[in-house]
């Protein structure tokens, strides 16, 4: 690798959170370096440390509580921590810029954008001769792809996407003609199309400026297209570091390679996913050997007790190296296993999903959720948001049906319409044969065992205030299921064994679990009424690689044994390719294609559906793929582009298109497609 | 069964406690009388317990008064506030005597004065009455009279009848007498409080398990989990000032009397129940339409929600204190007109002081009301109310079991911040004339016929003085205490993360 | 935008009617005008004669609803609920019982009250403002924990105390005001800078308080830390971009109060003389003169309903995320 121009420099970086009598080593010891032009990944879960690693850069750590306890950053040389603060605000937003994970509040609400971006311009003096603010503020904002500039300047962050305002944002940062862009989870609140587009734009706009730019992220995917060179920490330490060749061909660390064990994808379709057992430890705790030690296969007893050192590998490339014991030539020889064999030890399962029957289940017939919007004098009802305009799905009995579309396609609203917890507009909820939608409220809260629901947030899901025996028993209450309360109890115990929990577990509160073991525990309440079909909204979204292979692993199993039937929304497509059996894809309330998982993710045939898994980031490195980038965002669901919802961001609209909405076409006995492309048959 | 251990044990005791009072007031004569108000402290007192009880087993309750328990200030002024509420509940019990049988009579008659606990207890503040005003330690009076000296008619300033009685020559061993018995009372309070400190060591010995000696330096050098140094050290100043009463307000009027010589420490102390009573049960009555109603608009939406909140909307844009005014205005003109339905003198003050406490509950329930209604929106938006309806929980399970328990920290931090308000505002009530009844000790009355005194000269300050600042302790150590319950229980106000 | 303030006023009538019948209940309901006629005789001058007498002089000798013998042969309108409630809604608030006329008195005695309340209100603001932002510029120092204590001190303090304390020292020991009274024109300068003065320091505690935490959950957002992260100094970030969301809860909250200024201070005005509304409302009390608090019961009302919708348009104004009517 060529010698390269130095700009960032980050020595044994310690940043420390006292609270409550304790003091979380958020970041504790971290080194690494960042080079002109390169594009430097921070890869960790949530919680390790990574996003207070950037904001010590900046020297931002929210005080009081938070502080930087040792180390140095030097920029050029020069220790940005040891600069006085006024010297400092030079550096913020001039010679450094950020950009943060969330769009939506990280604007001023009250200040029009271009003033925003004027702003960084005017305090770093970065104008042009003869180049006024505002036109700085416009052409930043054509910079970054924002169409109709001039009238954007003066619109207010709530007139627009997050999309957009991610990327006012990066014009915002852009203003002040940064060396480094520390961009923290740029896309993680973004839509995968969105995404991409992002993700584009940074990649344009540093091979404009020459910047380097440190990317914050947890997904190895984004990591696989963006960086030239990963970090990987854990509990507050950067435990792998290498360029991105050598990390993806052959991760080192045992946590490296288990990140990469767990993503879920078709090849692994048949086998659990393997999981990083345990959860990550409290920052607050006092380490006396490795972090991961607990969570590692191959820990020795040494690892319990000795402090791993880094072991660099400066053949493969520049400072690369890893942070474990089996690096280190002391203990190397301890270790039994070889270090290639790492990748075989995937625990294979046997047993393939079973196919009980294909009894239909569920039937959803041409379903419409619609919203109505009221105006003027007497709230008339001028025009409907049409959430879920006409879906129609069928799900049989033990299989999963994969419910897939970005926010506000309102994959969501179709679960909570087939629930009744939502009445529907039209349409019919046909289960086992009866109809729900013509239920009285009574008669449907018989029938509620029958399905039930797993939301994406496991922290809001549970009561706060109840016990876990009391949220599991409720519904077995509600439902008059599980026999009297003696037994009751005894089948909690039997469904927390289920679920992989401990039944002593079932008195304490939802707050002392992680994110994972309250998933588990949503899943033991659902599983208590003994129900048929399991809605499940996004279950692992809010959750860890290494955990949602974990739940995923769960919800497998449970359906093998109970031959449950699963509704699985979700955007997320590799999950889909590892669970589902059957695909549904929906855009603007509609399904636009729906057919086998081997239909619909090796053969699209829908452009929305094309572009979509075009969208996704590879973690392959080497795959080929070309992305094909949709214009604009998701239209509004109250007011529908005219003919096919589809046409305005499509690349292959023709007249037709715009002139009606296209009828479902048959492509196979399972696969059809709504799109004009196709012959009618 | 095991989970009813407590409440048995709390019901038990009561049940004790209602016997002895019994079987006490058998035996000397008494009758109780429980007006309106203590009945309503007492089932204030029972439901405090019964929360207590219920937080001791939750984390969830339990987490955050532990935060609260760690507070210095908080816990200084809790002190504090025990020390009024031990104050109010005293004169919260009442009877009657017995008269002294007569010859013949086959019945015991009753006094038709009410008591108080306190009453008896401070006897020698209310009985030892003045003519008219004093000031404070002042062993003459404030105006001159006409007195028989040597045979001659003098006008001077008369000495008291009981304000420095004792002494033969006031003017030189007034200072001396003072200093005197403040000593004394300091030299009490010193080996009471010593006394204290050492009961208190041998309790925290005994439940962390070390020697007392260990634990009274863990004490003395602020190291222990809780704040006990600082409650200690309130507790100490707090006994310093009843010391100080005991010895210096029998033989003089620490606070000085008023118009008609009653003295103004008596007054002050009897207010605190007026004080607490309104504070406290205006919150209770208010609270059951508070919660429920904003839960049901909330919860239901729809015109449940329409009809709340033109309820509320209607009441609210009445001005506080016109409504009130009109409230209370025609219950006097009731009141005037229906002599009959009030028994007693304390009966009509009772009655006026509770429905003052229902009107003004009225008044400030919208507030709290607006409040529930705009969180039980949100939180019944959460997954968990979702899932329960997923699962057929009924409507009312969801609201009791899921939804209150999840706003009750708003309940709570509104009892708390309205407590100190309505203390004031009673005092400011009084003056318009619209508040407790004239005839009720309260500082609104004290500080309201001592202003048209301003104009004496010499000022006739002590009254106000003493209104004020019983009054002050009050409001500040509660204003003090609900900050710490505020930090607690809101999650917005984010501790330290 | 003309949509909604029809509509917003036809909500507004269903309140003013319900504010109209329940006074008419407290007032006329649960106690009949013979009651208050009783009360306002005394109990030993009580005649029935007399009792008919006053009924009659204060126009409440007519049934509460329905009158058939009515002599203008208009049983409805002819009735003590037509004449004393209804006509509300026409701001014709009748006599007092005196037999001053209602509505020429609060025309009257408005101004005074304003000339209190107004400057109150914007030093008060000005103060309460500056005192929040320095404790918030300093938030988490010693500063802000004496400033947080001070205001705790300072709302604990009943403001009976800040008044006649106020008169006494620096009226009555420093003689610097006149202790109470009122002039027109500029020299009634004299008279209001005490009331004014302590009217602002009364409430010093509270809203600073208040103002100090809406401050410090907007220094908590996250576009704060965007502009920090621009390069911007604290003062600019406290000054442009914390004010500017902060000052919409704080301006809105005032907007609703700004009708009810006409109402006046109750106590302010009355202890320091002042012939404002308050005061007026204060002595009606006092007099239970019931035709005044039910006249100023209802214009309370009128004006609390006219703050709600100023409210709702001053958030479409310092607020661009909201538009009026839509959803």
């Amino acid at each position: 690798m060529a010698e390269q121009t130095q700009i960032l420099k980050v020595e044994n970086l310690h940043t420390w959170f006292r609270g409550d009598g304790r003091i979380a080593r958020a970041v504790d010891g971290v080194s690494f370096t960042i080079n002109k032009g390169e594009t430097f990944a921070l890869l960790g879960e949530s919680g390790c440390g990574k996003s207070v690693t950037s904001l010590s850069i900046m020297r931002l750590v929210p005080e009081p509580g938070g502080k930087i306890v040792q180390g140095r950053v030097n920029l050029h040389g020069q220790d940005l921590l040891q600069l006085p603060e006024t010297q400092m605000r030079d550096v913020r937003g001039s010679r450094i810029a950020m950009i943060f994970q969330e769009p939506m509040t990280s604007l001023n609400p009250v200040l029009k954008i271009g003033e925003q971006i004027e702003e960084t311009a005017v305090r770093h003096k970065t104008l042009k001769e003869g180049q006024t603010a505002r036109q700085k503020a416009i052409e930043l904002l054509n910079a970054v792809g924002l169409p109709d500039a001039q009238r954007r300047y003066s619109e207010y962050p709530h007139q627009l996407s997050g999309g957009m305002k991610q990327r006012v944002m990066i014009a915002i940062a852009l203003a002040g003609d940064p060396e480094l862009l520390i961009a923290d989870e740029p896309t993680t609140a973004l839509d995968v199309t969105i995404q991409s587009q992002v993700l584009q734009l940074l990649r344009e706009l540093q091979g404009e400026t020459h910047m380097a730019v440190m990317l914050i992220t947890h997904d190895l995917g984004v990591v696989a297209e963006m960086a030239d060179r990963v970090a990987v920490m854990y509990a507050g330490q950067i435990v792998e570091q290498a360029d991105r060749e050598t990390f993806f061909k052959a991760p080192k660390h045992p946590y490296s390679i288990k990140l990469f064990e767990s993503l879920p994808n078709r090849t692994k379709r048949n086998q659990r996913l393997a999981v990083i057992q345990g959860s990550v430890p409290s920052l607050a705790t006092e380490f006396k050997g490795c972090r991961f030690e607990p969570r590692c296969q191959f820990a020795i007893e040494d690892c319990k007790n000795n402090v791993p050192v880094w072991q660099s590998f400066d053949e493969l490339g520049e400072e690369t190296g890893v942070l474990c014991h089996r690096f280190d030539p002391r203990f190397e020889s301890q270790f039994s296993e070889p270090v290639q064999k790492i990748f075989d030890a995937v625990a294979q399962s046997d047993d393939p999903v079973t196919t009980r029957g294909f009894k239909e289940l569920l039937k959803v017939n041409e379903l419409k959720v619609h919203f109505p919007i009221q105006k003027g004098l007497f709230k008339r009802t001028v025009g409907h948001v049409r959430a879920v305009d006409g879906v129609s799905i069928d799900i049989p009995q033990g299989k999963t049906l994969a419910l897939v579309g970005e926010s506000g396609c309102g994959k969501t609203t179709v679960g909570k319409g087939i629930l009744q917890l939502i009445s529907p507009t039209a349409g019919s909820v046909n289960l086992d044969n009866e109809e729900l939608t013509n239920l009285a409220k009574h008669q449907m809260r018989q029938r509620r065992k029958d399905i039930q629901i797993i939301f994406q947030d496991p922290f809001s899901s549970m009561n706060p205030r109840m016990m876990v025996a009391d949220i599991i028993e409720e519904g077995m209450v509600a439902q008059r299921v599980g026999g009297d309360k003696q037994k009751r109890q005894t089948r909690i115990d039997e469904l927390l064994n289920q679920v992989g929990l401990s039944p002593e577990v079932k008195y304490r509160y939802p707050h002392e679990f992680s994110g994972g073991q309250r998933q588990r525990i949503c899943i033991a309440r659902a599983l208590a009424v003994e129900p048929k079909l399991i809605i499940c909204d996004e279950p692992t979204s809010a959750l860890d690689v290494s955990v949602q292979a974990q739940i995923l692993n769960l919800l497998k199993e449970l359906q093998d044994k109970f031959g449950l039937a699963y509704l699985f929304i979700t955007h997320n497509l590799s999950v889909v390719e590892y669970l589902a059996h059957n695909v549904a894809v929906m855009y603007l309330g509609r399904i636009v294609e729906t057919g086998t998982v081997e239909e619909v993710l090796e053969n699209p045939l829908h452009p929305y559906t094309k572009a979509l898994l075009s969208a996704v980031p590879q973690v392959d490195i080497d795959s080929e793929r070309k992305v094909i980038r949709l214009r604009g965002e998701l239209p509004s669901p109250a007011n529908p582009p005219v003919g096919c919802h589809f046409n305005p961001r499509c690349a292959k609209a023709w007249q037709e298109c715009r002139n009606g909405y296209p009828s479902a076409r048959s492509v196979s006995p399972t696969h059809s497609v709504r799109c004009y492309l196709y012959q009618e048959n | 069964m095991k989970a009813f251990g407590p409440y048995i044990k709390l019901i038990l005791a009561l049940i004790l406690i209602v016997f002895s009072a019994v079987g006490i007031a058998q035996h000397t004569d008494v009758q109780l009388k429980v007006l309106w108000t203590d009945a309503l402290v007492y089932l204030l007192v029972i439901a405090l317990l019964l929360f207590a009880i219920q937080a001791k087993s939750k984390e969830h309750l339990r987490g955050p008064w532990r935060h609260i328990a760690r507070r210095r200030i908080a816990m200084s002024a809790m002190v504090v506030l025990m020390f009024y509420v031990a104050v109010g509940l005293l004169d919260s019990v009442h009877f009657r005597k017995a008269l002294e049988r007569q010859a013949g009579q086959t019945q015991v008659h009753y006094s038709g004065e009410v008591l108080s606990l306190l009453d008896v207890v401070a006897t020698a503040l209310r009985e030892r009455q003045e003519t008219t005003y004093s000031a404070p330690f002042a062993t003459h009076a404030y105006t001159k009279e006409m007195l028989e000296v040597d045979g001659r008619q003098v006008r001077d300033f008369p000495r008291l009848n009981y304000g420095g009685a004792h002494l033969n020559n006031p003017e030189e061993d007034k200072l001396s007498d003072i200093v005197a018995n403040s000593s004394i009372a300091l030299l009490e309070a010193l080996l009471t409080s010593a006394f204290f400190f050492y009961i208190l060591s041998v309790v925290l010995a005994r439940n962390r398990k070390t020697s007392v000696r260990e634990q009274a330096i863990q004490i003395l050098r602020f190291r222990t989990e809780l704040p006990w140094m600082i409650m200690f050290l309130t507790f100490m100043v707090l006994l310093l000032c009843v010391f100080l009463i005991i010895n210096l307000s029998t033989k003089y009027h620490v606070f000085g009397t008023d118009k008609v010589g009653q003295d103004v420490l008596y007054l002050a102390l009897k207010s605190i129940r007026t004080g607490l009573v309104i504070g406290t049960l205006t919150t209770l009555i208010m609270l059951p339409f508070a919660v429920m109603l904003g839960i049901m608009a909330g919860y239901f939406r729809g015109w449940v929600d329409d009809v709340i909140q033109y309820i509320y909307t209607t009441l609210n844009s009445i001005p506080g204190v016109l409504l009130i005014a009109a409230a209370v205005l025609s219950l006097q003109v009731y009141m005037e007109n229906h002599p009959e339905m009030f028994e007693t003198l304390i009966d009509r003050t009772d009655m006026r002081l509770l429905f003052l406490c229902i009107i003004l509950g009225i008044t400030s329930w919208t507030g709290l009301c607006r409040l529930l209604r705009g969180e039980t929106l949100k939180v019944s938006q959460v997954d968990y109310v979702e899932a329960a309806t997923a699962f057929g929980v009924r409507h009312f399970n969801i609201m009791t079991r899921h939804i209150l328990p999840n706003v009750m920290h708003i309940v709570l931090i509104a009892v708390v911040i309205d407590f100190s308000g309505l203390v004031l505002a009673e005092a400011v009530l009084s003056y318009i004339g619209i508040g407790v009844d004239p005839a009720m000790i309260s500082w609104g009355n004290m500080i309201n016929s001592a202003r048209l005194e301003m104009a004496r000269d010499p000022i006739v300050w002590w009254s106000l003085a003493a209104a004020f600042v019983f009054m002050f302790v009050l409001v500040l150590a509660a204003n003090l205490f609900s900050d710490a319950v505020r930090d607690a229980f809101d999650p917005r106000v984010s501790r330290s993360q | 935008m003309l949509a909604y303030l029809v509509r917003r006023i036809l909500y507004a009538l269903p309140i003013l009617i319900g504010v109209n019948l329940l006074t008419f209940a407290l007032f006329f309901v649960v106690n009949k005008p013979d009651d208050m006629a009783r009360m306002h005789l005394g109990v030993k001058h009580v005649t029935p004669a007399a009792i008919e007498r006053w009924k009659q002089e204060h126009g409440y000798d007519k049934p509460l609803f329905y009158n058939p013998a009515s002599e203008t042969g208009n049983a409805f309108t002819d009735t003590i609920f037509f004449t004393k409630s209804v006509r509300l809604f026409i701001f014709d608030f009748g006599n007092a019982d005196d037999g001053r006329n209602i509505t020429y008195d609060i025309t009257q005695r408005m101004w005074p009250s304003l000339a209190i309340a107004i400057p109150t209100l914007l030093v008060g603001l000005l103060v309460y403002i500056t005192f929040a932002m320095t404790l918030a510029f300093f938030r988490a120092t010693y500063i802000d924990y004496a400033g947080v204590i001070l205001a705790v001190v300072l709302m604990s303090i009943s403001g009976l105390f800040y008044i006649i304390g106020g008169q006494y020292l620096v009226s009555k020991l420093l003689h610097l005001v006149p202790i109470s009274g009122y002039a027109t024109g500029l020299t009634a300068i004299k008279f209001l800078i005490l009331p004014v003065l302590i009217g602002v320091i009364g409430s010093i505690g509270s809203n600073s308080r208040w103002y100090r935490t809406i401050f410090l959950e907007e220094i908590n957002k996250d576009y704060v830390r965007t502009a920090r992260a621009k390069g911007l100094s604290e003062r600019v970030v406290l000054f442009k971009h914390v004010l500017k969301n902060a000052l919409i809860p704080i301006l809105t909250g005032i907007v609703v109060i700004l009708p009810m200024l006409f109402m006046g201070n109750l106590i302010l005005e009355s202890f320091f003389g002042v012939p404002g509304l308050g005061s007026y409302t204060i002595d009606a009390i006092r007099q239970q003169d019931f035709a005044i608090v039910r006249a100023m019961v209802f214009l309370g009302s009128v004006l609390y309903i006219i703050g709600l919708i100023l409210t709702d348009i001053s958030y479409t104004i310092v607020d661009p995320r909201i538009r009026l009517g839509g959803s």
